[in-house]
């Protein structure tokens, strides 16, 4: 049935693209209209509020950059995993995946450690504004990064039997994949600036 | 492509990944809901003919809550309006015409095997009926279902009872799945069609369901980060749309405050305004493949019609603050939407009118589907034209919020978009069954629909034009709707017997099911790719991978011995 299906594994001759890469690039402009619906919002409740606090004061630059650069060096490990795969080493590609997913797991640690502390000195969503936006934007980026985690899990360990009868296959995977990965590190080069230093 | 054949039930007909099956799931599931959703404004219907009164025969099933002694509650009253409106748009008309046409039809016109990932399209239904159920849940949570209106406006919604948590969660599954749904048309239109279909030899259905895919892709995540805020509202006690100083009940709401309830209605106007556009563009697209075949000549102006359905997308997402023209966002915003408006009308008013000159000179066979087609035209026109004076601030301030505005919509998704839905069963129900309906019970049903559809819609405009509002419990409190309460009377009937004028059509869906009459694979002698395939078409669609030599539309071709010139045919017929 499926083999019927034509641009599975092969770029199409004219669009130059395989389905799931056209399907994922598809997916990631809704996700740019949810986070930019989200970012709009933002705009508008800070334009009109009377007093805004500055991110800086209320939150911890120091674990966000921290954070920033762990992300950034994910999207490079991901990378290294998708080239590892170009050139046909396995092993060296579940290396690098899991790089990707640990550094993510860290991102999430860190994340859950600033959660905390926000938590221990009563600063609630409902406390203000700020927070309220604050947490719904980082929430809703930690479970893009949750996603992340879980699809590259299943890429690193039971995904990857699929590397022995159709590597190209494979191999476009792990790139829609990296592209999703991408774009949550993206999302929070916006954050980072938006909600921590702005 | 063997192995199908040997699938147990439930893998064949319940969780299938086939596309043929999941649009019959759709459709039916689309069917059902219409269904219900008609049946609470059936009974909404009764309120507003005779406020007060106990609703008969079925008004003592209902719990005290929602009928005292058989007397609607406004609190039920709302409730049935807001899921009304909901139910209609996302649980009916949307999973009908772009889940059940749109993926029965867009990979049998483009001569595909199936969509592009078959799984994700079982998921998008599963996911869709998730919300469904979720939706009709909420009617039971104590104190009932939303009812803030189908809009959820802020802050009536954020401080309403549990079941507009329940509305929300429902969304979220709905939006979803059309998410879903839309990444997989784009990538399955884009990416396998039959080799020589190029995108100017599509069937303008296909382009209709194109650009549909588009909003949806694009509108719906905007909804999506409103309904995850007004979530938020609700369980964290945010106040995203929560002013500051609130006061409700003779108390002010102990929230932080500096919300914006206007901020809500930008976002979900943002998806709806669109949403009109997925309502409106698929029927067309129907419409445009019914009058083809049935006037026996190639539409007029196909490529206008394209280019028009491409701009119409494109307008559609700077036109939403026409809905907002009383929120006091400034007349320099005003004007901006009111020019978009007027703008995006002329699309609109290009395909209507390739539609209506491609009858000229045809040879017209007013078979059941042509007529739903052909009653299509007009009906469409009135809801476009009524919409003008919406579209334009001075006359919108008079007529905002008015029965008025139930009227024009209506036009445009009931006697519009529902008669071509109709249209469209009608036309591919021999290609799904592989036997044709009865055009006795289909002219019934037709004219029926038909007359009473304008019995019900008309009246609202002079009701609206009168200043009745909409969402009121009980007309008759208000002296300038009492002159008015004998067309609510009226409408009530026409209401009551639309809803008995369904029965032939579901008399005849069944009866033509096992005893209408068997057909080969083109009954209609059509052009488009669907008809070279078997009816019903097996797993995979086609016997022969199909190859596309020619437009869309062939239809008496001079020099030709047929008055078809199917798209596949390679040599002349």
């Amino acid at each position: 049935m499926s083999s019927l299906i034509r641009y599975i594994s092969r770029p199409h001759p004219i669009t130059g693209v395989t389905n799931a890469k056209l399907g994922t690039w598809c997916f990631l402009a809704s996700e740019v209209m949810l986070f930019g619906a989200l970012f709009s919002a933002y705009i508008l409740l800070r334009t009109g509020a009377s007093s805004w606090p500055r991110g800086s004061e209320l939150l911890s630059v120091p674990l966000a950059t921290f954070n920033t650069l762990v992300l950034i060096t994910s999207s490079v490990t991901m990378v290294m995993a998708w080239a590892s795969l170009m050139m046909k080493d396995l092993s060296k590609y579940k290396r690098y995946m899991g790089f990707t997913i640990l550094l993510a797991l860290t991102f999430l640690v860190v994340k859950g450690f600033e959660y905390g502390h926000k938590f221990e000195h009563h600063h609630f969503p409902s406390t203000s504004t700020f927070y309220a936006i604050y947490f719904t934007l980082t929430g809703l980026h930690g479970l893009h990064v949750l996603g992340g985690v879980i699809v590259n899990t299943y890429f690193l360990l039971p995904g990857s039997k699929l590397w022995e009868t159709e590597p190209e296959q494979f191999t476009g995977r792990i790139e829609c994949a990296g592209l999703y990965w991408h774009f949550v590190d993206l999302v929070w080069i916006f954050l980072f600036p938006v909600l921590y230093l702005l | 492509m063997t192995g199908e054949h040997n699938l147990p039930f439930w893998r064949k007909y319940i969780f299938s990944i086939d596309h043929k099956v999941i649009g019959i799931q759709y459709a039916i599931t689309g069917l059902l809901f219409l269904l219900f959703g008609f049946f609470l404004m059936m009974m909404m219907r009764w309120q507003l003919a005779y406020p007060g009164q106990p609703l008969p025969w079925i008004g003592h099933l209902f719990s005290e809550k929602a009928m005292l002694g058989g007397v609607m509650l406004p609190e039920f009253y709302n409730q049935l309006g807001a899921m009304h409106g909901t139910i209609m748009v996302f649980l009916g008309v949307v999973p009908l015409a772009v889940g059940g046409f749109g993926n029965y039809f867009v990979p049998l016109q483009i001569g595909a095997p199936d969509m592009a990932f078959p799984k994700l399209n079982m998921v998008s239904y599963w996911v869709y009926f998730i919300g469904g159920v979720i939706m009709i849940v909420s009617f039971f949570v104590p104190q009932g279902a939303a009812q803030s209106g189908w809009t959820s406006y802020a802050p009536l919604a954020v401080i309403a009872p549990t079941g507009q948590t329940l509305w929300l969660l429902g969304m979220v599954c709905l939006i979803t799945s059309s998410l879903l749904g839309s990444i997989n048309f784009i990538t399955t239109i884009v990416q396998l069609r039959a080799d020589g279909l190029s995108f100017f030899r599509l069937p303008f259905f296909v382009w209709a369901q194109f650009v549909t895919s588009f909003l949806l892709l694009l509108a719906f995540p905007p909804l999506e980060a409103a309904g995850v805020l007004q979530l938020m509202d609700r369980l964290a006690g945010t106040s995203f749309f929560m002013p500051s100083g609130l006061v409700v009940s003779g108390k002010v709401v102990e929230v932080s405050g500096g919300g914006n309830p206007v901020l809500w209605q930008h976002l979900f106007w943002f998806l709806a305004h669109p949403e009109v556009y997925v309502l409106i563009l698929p029927a067309m697209g129907i419409v445009c493949e019914i009058i083809a075949c049935n006037t026996r000549k190639p539409i007029y102006g196909y490529k206008g019609m394209v280019y028009s359905v491409i701009f119409i997308g494109f307008m559609s997402f700077i036109v939403w603050a026409h809905h907002m023209f009383l929120t006091g966002m400034g007349t320099k915003m005003s004007a901006f939407f009111q020019i978009t408006t007027m703008i995006i009308s002329i699309p609109s008013v290009v395909i209507l009118t390739a539609l209506v000159l491609s009858l000229w000179g045809g040879s017209i066979r007013f078979t059941v589907p042509m007529l739903f087609a052909t009653a299509f035209l007009p009906m469409f026109g009135i809801g476009g034209l009524t919409g003008l004076p919406l579209g334009l601030t001075a006359s919108d301030i008079h007529l905002h919020d008015t029965y008025y505005v139930i009227g024009h919509f209506h036009y445009v998704v009931a006697p519009g978009t529902l008669l071509a839905l109709f249209a469209g069963i009608y036309h591919w129900f021999p290609k799904v069954t592989g036997r044709k309906m009865s055009d006795f019970l289909g002219k019934i049903h037709f004219w029926l629909s038909f007359l009473l559809m304008n019995g019900v819609f008309m009246p609202m405009f002079i009701q609206g034009l009168a200043g009745v509002s909409r969402r009121l419990w009980d007309p008759m409190q208000y002296a300038h709707a009492q002159p008015t309460q004998p067309l609510n009377v009226f409408i009530s009937i026409c209401a009551w017997l639309l809803g008995l004028a369904q029965i032939p059509f579901i008399l005849n869906f069944f009866w033509s099911l096992i005893w209408g009459k068997k057909t080969d694979q083109n009954p209609w002698q059509a052009t488009t790719l669907e008809w070279s395939a078997p009816s019903p078409p097996p797993h995979g669609n086609f016997e022969h991978v199909p190859v596309v030599y020619r437009g869309p539309y062939e239809y008496s071709i001079p020099g030709q011995r047929n008055d078809f010139w199917p798209q596949a045919m390679k040599e002349g017929n």
